[in-house]
């Protein structure tokens, strides 16, 4: 039972970490762009929101609706303004400039919110639980898994059926082709990277609800959400979200097993994917 | 009359390396014109710098008599100018149709208009209509080829730029694939083929270059030129007969 729970409790936690994933499996994985100032976009996200909140008095969901637009054009302006200047065939330029993007980032946050750990209220949804036979699941958490697996389904069918989604695939495969065919690659670029922080906008939100968050927190996210994407396997939008579910029950199962193994228990199963599996659990071989 | 597409000049570079020197070249309302010359002649050099792929001057490019040198890539497509390019190139990881559609949605956000639809381009090559949910990748050679001339069609263009598209090909394929050619020029697209063999590209056009180290060595109606002619501008003076 005690294992049973940890198995519920992991994939409650996947569903927190496919929400950072997401976006990571378009940009990392479709795009082939490296952000490392993945999870400093999430801590900013949550800060803002935090400041709406207690300026305005907003709740959760009024929040969300006003973060995730500004999440959008964030994500635009960061394409726009830095990442289609170094978007090509060599990740490195966009590795370099998006870790310089996150150091200056967080000593931004830290002059704006400084050190200090901070929540969003939630009005007592944080602290709801349903019971099923036996096992507590918390209310939250079954709505960041519903919101994940409600993104991950819109994000993949996006993908594969509409005119962005075939558009962002092309250009993905081969720059220089798509562009031969009438497809702008910096506009299709935008509109992928504005969708991947609009997604970060929810994870935002839910992280900010579920626990703190505070200006030197985004590396941890980043890492979870690599190992995800890298787990699940590259380009594939289900793959981030099973990837996610593997690291979240590894670290849930770790927990049990001692309170200070869980993260590293992640880390661990993550390496063995690397080594046996390279091209992640759902990627394909290349040939 | 004023050439569809025309080039005036038209210098290019790779860093350090200058690929062409000063290429005047003409192409008509629908006339197909080959382009001929022995690997690195600059052919592929010729078309990339028409498409935008290369850094050239503005006036050096004119389309419709509208100066278009260095436009980019996309919006060369926009105005009406696709190309098959060499090596296909084809979206991996994407089925046929994916590939195919991509065009076709490209087109319809310019709101481009031409006769060529996916029904009528599965008439032209039925295998693509067999073939719609493959991935790419695994095709012959021969089908890439189809699902790149495919491609370029649904772009809708006034002008088609076909670069070495019988490469690597058994010479039945190729006889496909050049086959399909009249009817597309019948549509009134004018077409640049740039060809290795010589006399596919005699048959296959209406007048021909002949390139050389950069530079436009011969020009004349396909039927009329002699093989001696042809000879002497491909390797240079002083070489024998092909």
């Amino acid at each position: 039972m005690e294992w049973f729970d940890a198995l519920v409790q992991g994939i409650l936690l996947g569903g927190m970490y496919a929400q950072y994933a997401l976006g990571m499996a378009l940009m990392f994985g479709v795009m082939r762009i490296v952000n490392i100032s993945h999870g400093d976009l999430v801590i900013l996200l949550s800060l803002i929101g935090i400041s709406i909140a207690t300026a305005w008095g907003l709740g959760p969901l009024p929040v969300l609706i006003v973060l995730v637009p500004l999440a959008v054009l964030m994500g635009w302006v960061l394409q726009k303004a830095v990442l289609n200047r170094v978007v090509g065939s060599d990740p490195l330029p966009s590795l370099i400039a998006t870790f310089g993007l996150s150091i200056a980032l967080q000593n931004l946050m830290l002059q704006i919110w400084s050190a200090n750990s901070r929540s969003l209220p939630g009005h007592g949804i944080e602290s709801q639980s349903i019971e099923i036979g036996g096992i507590y699941i918390g209310l939250l958490p079954l709505i960041v898994l519903a919101v994940a697996t409600g993104l991950t389904w819109g994000l993949d069918l996006t993908l594969k059926r509409t005119r962005f989604g075939r558009a962002l695939r092309a250009a993905s495969a081969d720059v220089e082709a798509a562009a031969m065919t009438g497809i702008n690659p910096r506009a299709v670029y935008a509109m992928a990277t504005a969708a991947a922080v609009g997604i970060l906008g929810f994870a935002a939100v839910f992280q900010a609800l579920r626990s703190t968050v505070a200006p030197a927190d985004g590396p941890a996210q980043l890492i979870y959400a690599f190992e995800a994407v890298i787990i699940g396997g590259m380009g594939t939008v289900w793959g981030a979200f099973a990837g996610s579910m593997v690291l979240g029950i590894s670290q849930a199962i770790g927990f049990r097993i001692d309170p200070g193994f869980g993260v590293l228990a992640g880390h661990i199963v993550f390496l063995v994917v690397l080594a046996t599996r390279p091209q992640g659990l759902f990627g394909k071989a290349l040939s | 009359m004023t050439a569809v597409l025309s080039t005036h000049g038209l210098l290019a570079r790779y860093g350090d390396f200058q690929a062409l020197y000063g290429v005047d070249i003409e192409l008509h309302q629908g006339e197909a014109v080959a382009l001929i010359g022995a690997n690195g002649a600059g052919k592929s050099t010729l078309l990339r710098s028409i498409m935008g792929l290369l850094p050239v001057g503005r006036e050096m490019v004119l389309l419709h008599g509208e100066p278009v040198g260095g436009t980019a890539t996309d919006r060369m497509v926009q105005k009406g100018v696709a190309i098959v390019p060499e090596g296909r190139r084809l979206f991996t990881g994407m089925s046929v149709e994916d590939n195919l559609r991509v065009a076709i949605d490209q087109a319809a956000r310019m709101g481009a208009k031409g006769g060529w639809t996916l029904p009528r381009l599965h008439q032209l090559f039925p295998i693509l209509k067999e073939k719609a949910r493959t991935q790419v990748q695994s095709l012959s050679g021969g089908q890439q080829q189809m699902v790149a001339i495919g491609r370029a069609l649904l772009c809708q263009p006034r002008v088609l730029l076909c670069d070495e598209i019988s490469l690597g090909l058994a010479p039945k394929v190729i006889r496909e694939i050049y086959a399909a050619l009249p009817e597309i020029r019948a549509t009134g697209t004018a077409m640049i083929v740039v060809e290795q063999d010589v006399g596919l590209a005699r048959t296959a056009s209406d007048r021909l270059y002949c390139m050389l180290e950069g530079r436009v060595t011969l020009t004349g109606k396909s039927a009329e030129i002699t093989r001696e002619q042809i000879g002497k501008a491909y390797f240079g003076a002083g070489h024998g007969v092909v």
